[in-house]
């Protein structure tokens, strides 16, 4: 038994506790940290498998992005924990048999002629390339085109988001120093020559 | 590891084209709200000068090699042809014509600012990109890119409650077919071990196709591609997109985007799965059926005429992959008949380019601030309000029906020729029978100008521009129905393999 056995038994028990709690934690608040913690301990085994650059997108897109996301719009709602718990054993039956479909499916696909072990074998990997280095490397040369045109896609999303939201306020209280600054006395002021009046 | 600089030649328009949506971005900054002009000029040069350079560059790569007219670079990710280049070629002149259409419709609406130019001419950008993509993930970029724009342009009008439902509409199910074309694509790369499209193409014809995977990735890519064609079962989105959209939106959605996708059908069916072909071209003659019965017959009962047109042109989608089935003839395999019917394939979705520019042309012409010309009933009388533009419709109606001697019968005619010589005779009546029965909402329209009474006094206004283009749109409908063996001369030229 290897160290890196040891290590993959860790990162395994730990990441299946935490996903438990990810289900069964009453705090939804708590609910997220703990996926947090399954999504450590899944960059974990995938650094094991040499495949460093999926472990650092998964801490930083999930971890660092998604999950804050996900932590800020639970704290924000006001969620009502016992609402959310009512009918649990009603939807359990119903719960279970997805999740027998997605576990057969999953064999199915691991086990079978095309996409199986056999068929899909772990590539070599050369000594002292590292992963995160051979994409870069593709990134920038065979695929660099593609890339190109990536960023496009993203500046149209700017410019969609831009046009659909950006709106200028009517009725905005905000103050125009310029105008503040420029105004004279006639604006404001009103002399009125009235007739004298007497009060006896 | 070696690495060798691409050539980046080939794709000079594109390149072109993007630095110039760069530049116009950078240049509205620095504009003042009354000289939009120049975005739209701007963006017509853009376009303009990329068809000049479609045409050097094309050119070109003719000269160094008459016979070989397929070159590969960015590592076989992009593709230069022939058939890219022609159809590029229609597609930065559609999106230039749908420009100048739309112009004083979105200026009229406040709807003219730089991010609806830039949106067209990325939109414009994604098409080029995608028609002359033969790699998986450039033509999914690609894809994303021209679809993307449309979603944000669909929706552009943001108070008005149609726009934004039919953009919204329109982005979901846009995401679904995303999301199977992306599986389909997964399929075949787990299948074949590779994303370039000729690479697959050898893998298949050295392993054989008989594959489960490589079936099912088939399908999903074709429900991909059938949803970006808008055929039956996946037309669902057209019509309300089509009725919700601006006007001047809706012809750039109806038009340029169905080349694009037909060049995308073409890549991925003809140039990559080939050796599928007995399985792919069943399907497309559902598809193709489906479409020709359900778009003529529905398109009867609509009163909206942009959801006419809509149904209009699902069914003239199924003529095109009609003529896209026919190029596989089981007994004599892959012969000069098979290039005439992929030829026809591309001249009817030209023709259709054309009338589909000139029809949602004319109900933008009809339309004016404050009023969408969008009922058939509005067309009422338009022969005494203007008989010049009465007879425009009236061309473009009986080209839409398939009367001679306009392009849309002989667009007909090639595709249903194709048809009965691959030997589906019942397809082919099929066709006729549907064509003659989407006859009769053509000519409704026809009859509607001429012998109803007008209800709206008001003459019609629009710029000479408008009128000019919208025109020459339309007499280069009647006059390429007279000189219809010159287009088909190119298209079949343009497909030579």
């Amino acid at each position: 038994m290897d160290f890196t056995y040891i290590l993959f038994l860790l990162f395994g028990t730990i990441m299946t506790i935490a996903s438990i709690c990810v289900i069964t934690a009453r705090n939804p608040v708590y609910a997220a940290l703990f996926l947090v913690l399954a999504f450590f301990n899944a960059s974990g085994i995938w650094m094991l498998l040499h495949a460093e650059f999926l472990a650092i997108a998964l801490v930083l897109v999930y971890v660092g992005a998604v999950m804050v996301l996900f932590l800020f719009v639970v704290m924000m709602l006001d969620i009502n924990i016992d609402r959310l718990r009512q009918g649990f054993w009603s939807y359990l039956p119903l719960g279970l048999a997805v999740a027998a479909i997605m576990v057969f499916e999953m064999a199915a696909v691991v086990s079978g002629k095309y996409f199986g072990l056999e068929a899909m074998p772990q590539p070599e990997t050369a000594a002292g390339i590292s992963n995160t280095k051979s994409l870069a490397w593709l990134l920038f040369t065979d695929y660099v085109y593609p890339f190109e045109i990536a960023s496009f896609v993203l500046l149209v999303a700017m410019l969609a988001a831009v046009v659909l939201t950006l709106r200028h306020r009517k009725g905005n209280k905000a103050l125009d120093p310029k105008v503040q600054i420029e105004v004279k006395r006639e604006d404001r002021v009103r002399v009125v020559t009235m007739a004298n009046e007497r009060h006896d | 590891m070696e690495f060798m600089i691409p050539d980046f030649r080939p794709a000079m328009p594109e390149l072109f084209m993007a630095a110039m949506i760069v530049l116009i971005l950078l240049v509205t900054t620095f504009i003042k709200d009354k000289r939009r002009s120049v975005v739209f000029w701007l963006c017509q040069f853009t376009l303009l000068a990329s068809i000049y350079l479609l045409f050097q560059v094309d050119q070109e790569y003719r000269a160094v090699d008459t016979h070989v007219l397929l070159g590969l670079t960015f590592s076989g990710m992009y593709v230069i042809d022939s058939f890219g280049s022609l159809l590029k070629g229609f597609v930065c002149l559609a999106v230039a014509v749908t420009l100048q259409y739309g112009r004083v419709y979105m200026a009229e609406r406040k709807l003219d600012s730089p991010e609806y130019y830039l949106m067209v001419l990325c939109c414009a950008l994604g098409m080029m990109i995608l028609i002359s993509a033969s790699h998986f993930v450039t033509m999914y970029l690609g894809l994303e890119l021209m679809s993307l724009s449309l979603y944000g342009l669909v929706a552009i009008n943001r108070d008005n409650i149609g726009s934004t439902e039919a953009g919204m509409k329109y982005f979901v199910l846009g995401a679904l077919a995303s999301g199977l074309l992306l599986y389909g694509m997964s399929m075949l790369y787990g299948a074949t071990g590779s994303m370039q499209i000729h690479q697959i193409a050898r893998t298949l014809y050295e392993h054989g196709a008989q594959d489960v995977v490589v079936i099912f990735g088939l399908v999903f890519v074709l429900v991909g591609v059938a949803f970006k064609l808008g055929v039956v079962p996946f037309h669902m989105w057209v019509p309300d997109v089509y009725q919700g959209a601006p006007t001047a939106v809706t012809v750039l959605i109806s038009s340029a985007p169905k080349l694009a996708a037909f060049a995308m059908a073409f890549r991925v069916l003809v140039n990559g799965l080939f050796d599928l072909v007995e399985q792919w071209q069943q399907m497309l003659m559902l598809l193709a059926a489906a479409s020709i019965i359900l778009g003529n017959l529905a398109a009867i009962a609509q009163s909206n005429i942009k959801r006419m047109l809509a149904y209009s042109g699902i069914s003239h989608m199924g003529f095109v992959l009609l003529g896209l089935l026919s190029g596989y003839i089981r007994e004599r395999g892959l012969e000069v008949d098979a290039i005439n019917a992929y030829s026809s394939a591309l001249f009817y979705s030209i023709a259709y380019l054309m009338m589909t520019l000139a029809s949602f042309g004319m109900v933008i012409l009809l339309s004016r601030n404050g009023f969408e010309a969008e009922n058939i009933e509005d067309f009422k009388g338009l022969n005494q309000r203007s008989p010049w533009f009465a007879g425009m419709m009236m061309i473009v109606m009986f080209s839409m029906a398939g009367i001679p001697f306009f392009i849309g019968f002989f667009a007909k005619l090639s595709v249903l020729q194709a048809v009965v010589m691959a030997g589906y005779f019942k397809l082919a009546v099929l066709a006729v029978v549907m064509s003659v029965i989407g006859a009769f909402y053509y000519l409704r329209v026809v009859k509607v100008m001429y012998f109803d009474e007008s209800s709206d006094p008001m003459p019609l206004k629009a710029t000479l521009g408008f009128k000019a283009v919208l025109s020459i749109n339309i007499l280069a409908i009647a006059f390429f129905g007279l000189r219809s063996n010159d287009l088909m001369q190119i298209c079949a030229l343009a497909l030579r393999f």
